[in-house]
């Protein structure tokens, strides 16, 4: 009987079995002995000058071995990265500890070590600081007006950099057109929460010249060539280790002062050093997500065609660049357009700084903002015409025969077919039966909305030549044991995906081993090939690329050594239930066993065959995939108190060819949880003098169980020629389908009540408020008439 | 100064002389090294931390180790021996309840503690318990499932028949 192949089935997770009985190894969970502490002295101030820091009596506590601050280290140590996405940009130098202004709530000022991590904290409440405070920037578009304070002296304003693109004639489209529907979409800060804080820790081998370093990161390669960097050491003396990560959605794609500061200290000090972040440092100091302002335009005909679109963003970059901040919203202009065809597209960008921490990628990353503001004026457009928003997105939608597509922004989005997610996801929610109950529902008197977003997204990152700084590829290493066990060894880095499970089932098919002899390994540098990382739904796509490109190289391998072994033509080889086995004879075979055997002794190897069983590969795209899908939302409201309940959520998701659907739907589900958080719940709020108001999980909310909806998810599935395993990427899907569906599903709801428009999120209050509004005018005017 | 503490966890009496500010949780994961039980924020939201007290959910960032001398304490590295899954932490295997497993250890604890008073707890029940717990990676839906089909287990035959009918399946684990 032919083996069944792993892949497109339900295979449960290798890595659950440690994480399932608290043996997973987190960065905090790795104990060494005489380990040190470390704790950080943040600014309470949003925008000062530091004036004078004292740290004596810190450093006279019982436990404390030392306390850094930034003019010592402004020397020794380089500046933290960025990556220059814009032709202008303004690169402020950014160190790892403050030297003489701190520019936003939360911004490292001192280092304690400490021989425990109480006495760290201990310590740091007895720095004393004289601060100068200065007025903060916190309203990105009162930031960019003359007379506004700047948060970086050595420029003339806040203006961080500038971008556009134009493509078709922009003017004449909207001469045109028939109706111009504008609006001013607010994509409010996120704050990523991932549920592992971040942590640190190092120890320095002074014998053989070797930093270890544990970090919470998703791209430990990165991580290694940065501390060279910073520490300036050698890369082949540094070992960065990312065993289990407890999520990062983007946030651990970057390179943070801690990452630079723990190392060092392990180097001078002679001990393991280990800082773990709070909660609170978390809050104020890991990247923020999204904080854009999108003034948008769309022209149409009077049918719903769309004829152009113009988009205006303001995007609040915060005080400093970390590594990814600038490119953002660039990822915001090329998928603004989305899933429709049009004549004639503008993009124009502002970034702004702030006193408020950096943003970065968040789960998504400049893509939900893309889809959010395509999506709802898609809404606003129907609604004007009085058009169903289904009808609207079908006139508009690039056709199947269309792909390859070059879009307005000059991407090739690779393969789709938008009509057929969109009817398989009516078809699960009974559309037309919906918008009969919601008839019934308004005459009632009830409250009832339903809503769709149809996205394409931009996956699998990326061809090389899209990155200002290259990468873009993903390596993995493939072993044949001399046991017959096979070892995987990947680049990427996953930490909650389940790579370990897709990459066996990947390789075992490949490989014709049952999936259980398959060991995955990543997250360490100093085993595994150099490596790229997990973000922007790659891993799967280019990583497991890289896995099956491997495997396939020592399968080749394995096939000329058997043929070899039987004497016979190569071409004449087939692989069959563990053994190798002659076309023409199949009684003349060689297994699996002997094979390998034969690679490892040696003794009988064609003519420049070289011993071993591995294989290393790079795969490199050569372009971007383009995953896509509908979403439905169904939404009620209480009347009394404002409140949203999410009664029926329709996914139907495309994300090209699939390894393992249980943990592809797990991903959407996630991602689905986090678009809706951003639709009803979450905000970071920063007050008027630039303090973080959301700093606890107290007061910044990620969606809890009962906040949260059912889903009801399926798939079509449009495969890519960009790979060939035929995979786009799933991510962040969900996230990016779901923000628009929930939002225009609530303003369905109150389009009675005459609102067009409210900006995220959703809250209750501010729902009760327009339901309050009608209520009090139809009572006046039921006054008036009586 | 130290104070003297007597606690069991796991069926293990420990006698130690600690701080009297020393949270249960660090005390679980920097002394006696279980580190199975997480900190996710301190200020007991999250529920990465919770543990048993005397049997019932607690959460361990909010109590100090002082606090629970002379009690039982059971952690996620409690439930199960080394050769096999507990019904709960199988189902959540089997449903796909976890991704990055940061979170898990918590709920898993939640999750008894809920089955044991109400093995048969609806959706909404089941939500209502997890209120405390916070997951950033599934929605939930699969920790919803995992937890009712472990109730299921627990009270299918008796419970000690089917936590042996549920052995896991070290083998490749392939469900269609």
């Amino acid at each position: 009987m032919p083996q069944e192949k792993y892949s497109g089935r339900k295979i449960l997770r290798k890595e659950d079995a440690r994480l399932l009985t608290g043996k997973g190894l987190y960065v905090d969970d790795v104990h060494l002995p005489n380990t040190l502490h470390m704790a950080l002295l943040r600014s309470p101030h949003a925008h000062a000058r530091i004036r004078r820091l004292d740290a004596s009596r810190a450093k006279s506590l019982d436990g404390v071995v030392t306390v850094l601050t930034g003019p010592e280290i402004r020397g020794e140590l380089n500046t933290l990265p960025s990556a220059a996405a814009l032709p202008d940009l303004r690169v402020p130098d950014h160190y790892l500890l403050a030297v003489d202004a701190v520019r936003f709530a939360g911004e490292p000022v001192a280092a304690v070590v400490a021989e425990t991590s109480y006495l760290a904290s201990d310590a740091v409440d007895q720095i004393e600081v004289d601060y100068e405070p200065l007025p903060a920037v916190v309203d990105p578009e009162k930031a960019l007006e003359k007379g506004s304070p700047v948060v970086h002296p050595q420029w003339d304003s806040n203006l961080a950099g500038t971008f556009e693109l134009v493509s078709g004639d922009i003017q004449a489209a909207f001469k045109r057109a028939d109706r111009v529907v504008k609006a001013r979409l607010v994509n409010q800060r996120l704050i990523p929460a991932a549920m592992e804080p971040r942590a640190v820790q190092a120890s320095y081998q002074s014998g053989e010249k070797m930093l270890t370093v544990w970090s919470t990161t998703q791209i430990p390669h990165t991580l290694r060539s940065e501390i060279a960097r910073l520490l300036k050491t050698p890369d082949n003396l540094i070992r960065v280790i990312a065993l289990d990560v407890g999520g990062g959605f983007g946030s651990k794609l970057n390179v943070y002062p801690e990452e630079g500061l723990v190392p060092y200290l392990a180097m001078k000090l002679g001990r393991p050093v280990k800082w773990v972040e709070t909660r609170r440092e978390n809050m104020l100091c890991t990247i923020h997500g999204r904080d854009q302002i999108n003034y948008v335009e769309l022209a149409l005909t009077k049918d719903g065609r769309i004829l152009g679109l113009k988009v205006r963003v303001i995007a609040d970059v915060g005080a400093y660049l970390q590594m990814l901040t600038a490119l953002m919203p660039t990822l915001t202009a090329i998928m603004s357009p989305g899933c429709y065809r049009m004549n004639a597209f503008s993009f124009e960008l502002k970034e702004v700084f702030t006193n408020k921490m950096a943003t970065d990628a968040y789960r998504g990353a400049g893509r939900p903002e893309a889809t959010y503001l395509i999506e709802r004026i898609m809404d606003l457009a129907a609604a004007q015409l009085k058009m169903d928003p289904v009808e609207i997105r079908r006139r508009n939608f690039i056709q199947p025969a269309s792909f390859p597509y070059t879009t307005r922004t000059a991407l090739v989005y690779d393969s789709g077919n938008y009509d057929k997610a969109l009817k398989k996801a009516l078809d699960l929610a009974g559309y037309k039966q919906l918008r009969k109950k919601q008839e019934q529902m308004r005459k009632q008197g009830k409250v009832m909305g339903v809503g769709l977003s149809t996205y394409v997204e931009i996956c699998a990152m990326g061809p090389a030549r899209a990155f200002a700084a290259g990468g873009g590829w993903e390596s993995a290493t493939v072993r044949v044991e001399p046991s017959g066990k096979v070892t995987v060894l990947s680049g990427a880095s996953p930490h909650g995906q389940g790579e370990e499970t897709t990459f066996a089932q990947i390789a075992a098919d490949e490989l014709c081993v049952p999936f259980d002899d398959v060991a995955v390994i990543h997250g360490d540098t100093r085993a595994v090939p150099h490596g790229i990382g997990t973000f922007g739904s790659r891993t799967t796509a280019v990583g497991g690329t890289a896995v099956y490109m491997s495997a396939q190289k020592v399968k080749s391998k394995m096939t000329d050594l058997a043929a070899h072994l039987l004497e016979i033509n190569p071409k004449n080889v087939v692989w069959k239930d563990g053994k190798v086995v002659a076309k023409s004879n199949p009684k003349r075979s060689t297994t699996f066993a002997e094979v390998v055997k034969a690679a490892y002794s040696a003794k009988n190897l064609p003519p420049g065959m070289e011993p071993g069983l591995d294989a290393t590969s790079y795969f490199s795209p050569q372009n971007f995939t383009f995953p896509f899908g509908t979403h439905i939302c169904v939404v009620e409201i209480d009347k009394e108190t404002g409140e949203v309940e999410i009664v029926k959520y329709v996914a139907v998701d495309d994300c090209g060819r699939v390894v393992n659907p249980m943990m592809v739907g797990g991903q959407v589900q996630g991602g689905i949880a986090q678009g809706i958080g951003q639709a009803l719940y979450e905000e970071a709020v920063y007050d008027e003098n630039g303090q973080l108001r959301t700093s606890e999980l107290m007061d910044y909310v990620v969606p809890k169980a009962s906040q949260l909806p059912v889903y009801t998810c399926d798939r079509t599935e449009t495969p890519t020629n960009v790979n060939p395993l035929g995979a786009k990427g799933v991510g962040e899907a969900g996230t990016i389908g779901a923000t628009p569906a929930v939002v225009n599903a609530v303003m369905d709801a109150l389009a009675p009540y005459g609102v067009t428009n409210l900006d995220m999120p959703l809250k209750p209050e501010k729902i009760w408020r327009v339901l309050q509004a009608k209520e009090s005018r139809s009572q006046k005017s039921g006054d008036r008439s009586r | 100064m130290k104070v003297p503490i007597t606690i069991t966890v796991n069926g293990v009496t420990h006698s130690s002389e600690v701080e009297p500010r020393l949270l249960l949780v660090h005390y679980l994961r920097d002394v006696l090294e279980l580190t199975g039980t997480h900190v996710g924020c301190e200020t007991g939201i999250c529920g990465a931390c919770t543990v048993h007290l005397e049997g019932e959910a607690v959460k361990s960032c909010l109590m100090l180790a002082v606090q629970a001398s002379g009690s039982k304490v059971t952690t996620v590295e409690g439930l199960s021996s080394d050769s096999e899954l507990d019904p709960v932490q199988q189902s959540f295997w089997e449903e796909h309840g976890l991704q990055c497993g940061y979170c898990t250890p918590g709920i898993l604890m939640t999750a008894h503690d809920l089955l044991r008073r109400s093995p048969d707890a609806s959706e909404a029940e089941i939500k209502r318990a997890l209120n405390g717990n916070l997951c950033r990676c599934t929605g939930y839906q699969n920790i919803v499932a995992a937890i009712r089909s472990a109730g299921r287990k627990m009270k299918s035959k008796d419970g000690r028949s089917a936590r042996q009918s549920e052995k896991p399946r070290r083998k490749t684990a392939a469900a269609t």
